[in-house]
């Protein structure tokens, strides 16, 4: 079987795929890809189902050597990268040979790259995911993020190979045809993370004062740096908050918006904690998750408000153009 | 408080509310505190989501009196999505409630595994053994599982042993840590942060991911701690494992 060698993992690489949905009763957050828009286009580049299992890479790439040839694509953040002595370019397939190196750098534009390989990262599936959820040690490569000289296995995972383009031939594209797939115009403008984040109301908007929506609307936050998977957590200006006592625990959203003690927001991410005793003042529309996987610390954002109709038109469009193989690859 | 039965039971239907927590979540809140009542209505309504399961729904999340659907917002719109559900909520008082399994749970309460017993006691000029027969004496209900994987929300603590949170929680808290927080108590699955009062730690593994995941714990369960000895523990320790 092909595999990956880590050569260096980078600052904190894990196996992800779409998530793990229907656990909730049991406490388990869905996990998977930060930012899962990357993730899909990076498995569509390379002729993959689009939840293959890929790498996750945070703020620093690691270093990889393939021991037979394959199809790979970068997507996500742009760590810079090489094959051997060769650039490789973002968004587009490219071919590996075997005992071909690739490395990559710090990021230079935005916090969470992924490395998707045609069949996709075999690893053993944990209630339906090949994610990893660092904080309970479960899914992807033994449960934790990667280290020097973990071997990965390539292919064999379910889906990984189910044909792009539902083409017309019914199977999955010759290899050939594959190489230098590349994103177009309209998919790189899909990509573009987001620093103005669209939300909507959240369900505890009526325990914060009066001047509280002017603030957290009006003036901007920035991420510290004790943001991870689990969430994020801004600093800025403070969210008032009404004296109405305890909140009673309740399921969370991925993307919501809670405001502790301190008025200071915390966005809930893909670790998230599944239920939580803090008022929501708003959440992330699904359409701007992915912008949540590109920010770094220090990064600024501001929040803008959307109805419903508007947060799920803009979704509709987001799936609409995923959906075209003729939109999204030139 | 009612005491509802099994089979048909009577429930009064106006109390639900429904609020969009998201783009693709809705909130059902079935009372609007803690109450046995509500936490009834919360376990009938993951049976009958089960039995009934709605397309493109894809997760539930519940808690004391409240539950979060998560659904496909390109299939449902938040109206929608409501009424569907607002018709299997009129039919709640058909789903019997599953009888509760009663899980015993192995506690070491020795200082090694409980750093806040002496503060505790000292405060109340209590021994620790007084706050071990009064952990172990009741059997608590499960109303849900949260925050982590196999974290189990168990009440009502006595209200002698109510304790405030940590002002500051810890960095990380042992895994299978015994803990109280106000009237509640339970298990640290994972080493995690936690603001929670240790007073204890079992040596089960609380959650495993293999097999599909399994929890010791589930919603609707009754929890009865056990103590143990140092002893006890490490030979625990080793089976669990």
């Amino acid at each position: 079987m092909p595999v990956i060698r880590v050569m260096e993992p980078g600052m904190f690489t894990t196996v992800q795929d779409l998530g793990r949905e229907g656990y909730g009763e049991m406490g388990v957050s869905p996990s998977g890809a930060a930012d899962a828009l990357s993730l899909r286009i990076g498995n569509r580049l390379v002729g993959n189902g689009e939840g293959a299992a890929g790498l996750e890479m945070t703020l620093v790439g690691g270093t990889f050597e393939f021991s037979e040839p394959g199809t790979l694509a970068l997507t996500g953040a742009d760590f810079g990268a090489w094959l051997d002595d060769v650039p490789v370019e973002m968004w587009r397939s490219c071919e590996v040979r075997a005992g071909q190196t690739l490395r990559m750098e710090g990021t230079r534009d935005g916090a969470r790259g992924y490395l998707c390989v045609r069949g996709g990262i075999a690893v053993a599936e944990v209630m339906g995911s090949a994610s990893t959820h660092v904080l309970s040690g479960m899914g992807g490569f033994a449960g934790r993020v990667l280290r020097r000289g973990d071997v990965l296995q390539i292919g064999g995972q379910a889906g990984a190979e189910q044909p792009f383009a539902r083409s017309a031939l019914g199977k999955a594209p010759p290899q050939q045809r594959l190489a230098g797939r590349i994103l177009s115009t309209a998919g790189r403008k899909l990509v573009r993370a987001r620093k103005k984040l669209r939300v909507t109301v959240g369900p505890q908007s009526d325990w914060f004062g009066p001047a509280a929506p002017r603030r957290f609307y009006g003036d901007a936050y920035r991420v510290t740096e004790e943001s991870n998977r689990m969430g994020l957590r801004l600093a800025g200006p403070v969210v008032e908050k009404l004296p109405r006592g305890e909140m009673i625990s309740e399921g969370v959203a991925s993307g919501a918006i809670q405001v502790p003690e301190s008025g200071m927001p915390i966005i809930l991410f893909v670790e998230q904690q599944t239920t939580g005793g803090y008022p929501k003042i708003a959440n992330v529309i699904s359409a701007d998750f992915h912008s949540l996987g590109q920010l770094r610390p220090r990064d600024e954002i501001s929040f803008e408000l959307v109805d419903w109709e508007m947060a799920r038109a803009l979704l509709r469009e987001q799936e609409a153009l995923l959906g075209s193989d003729e939109r999204l690859f030139d | 408080m009612p005491v509802l039965l099994n089979g048909m039971t009577k429930i009064s239907q106006s109390g639900e509310r429904f609020v969009p927590a998201s783009d693709q979540t809705l909130l059902i809140y079935f009372g609007e505190s803690i109450s046995q009542e509500a936490h009834e209505l919360v376990v009938r309504f993951l049976r009958l989501l089960e039995r009934e399961p709605l397309r493109n729904v894809r997760n539930v999340h519940p808690a004391y009196c409240s539950v979060l659907v998560k659904f496909d917002a390109l299939r449902w719109t938040h109206a929608e999505l409501e009424a569907a559900l607002r018709e299997r909520i009129s039919r709640l008082g058909s789903v019997p409630l599953p009888a509760a399994r009663v899980v015993e749970i192995p506690a070491c309460y020795e200082k090694a595994y409980a750093p806040d017993m002496a503060e505790i006691c000292a405060r109340r000029g209590w021994s620790a053994e007084r706050v071990i027969a009064l952990h172990t004496a009741t059997s608590y209900q499960v109303y849900f599982l949260g925050f982590v994987p196999g974290f189990a929300y168990l009440g009502e603590l006595p209200e002698e042993l109510a304790e405030a949170r940590l002002a500051t929680p810890r960095r990380a808290v042992p895994a299978g840590s015994v803990a109280i927080a106000g009237r509640q108590t339970a298990v640290y699955p994972f080493a995690t942060p936690g603001g929670w009062r240790l007073i204890g730690r079992t040596p089960m593994r609380m959650f495993r991911a293999e097999d599909g995941g399994s929890s010791v714990l589930a919603i609707g369960d009754r929890v009865q701690f056990r103590a143990i000895s140092a002893e006890e523990f490490l030979e625990l320790e080793k089976t669990c494992r």
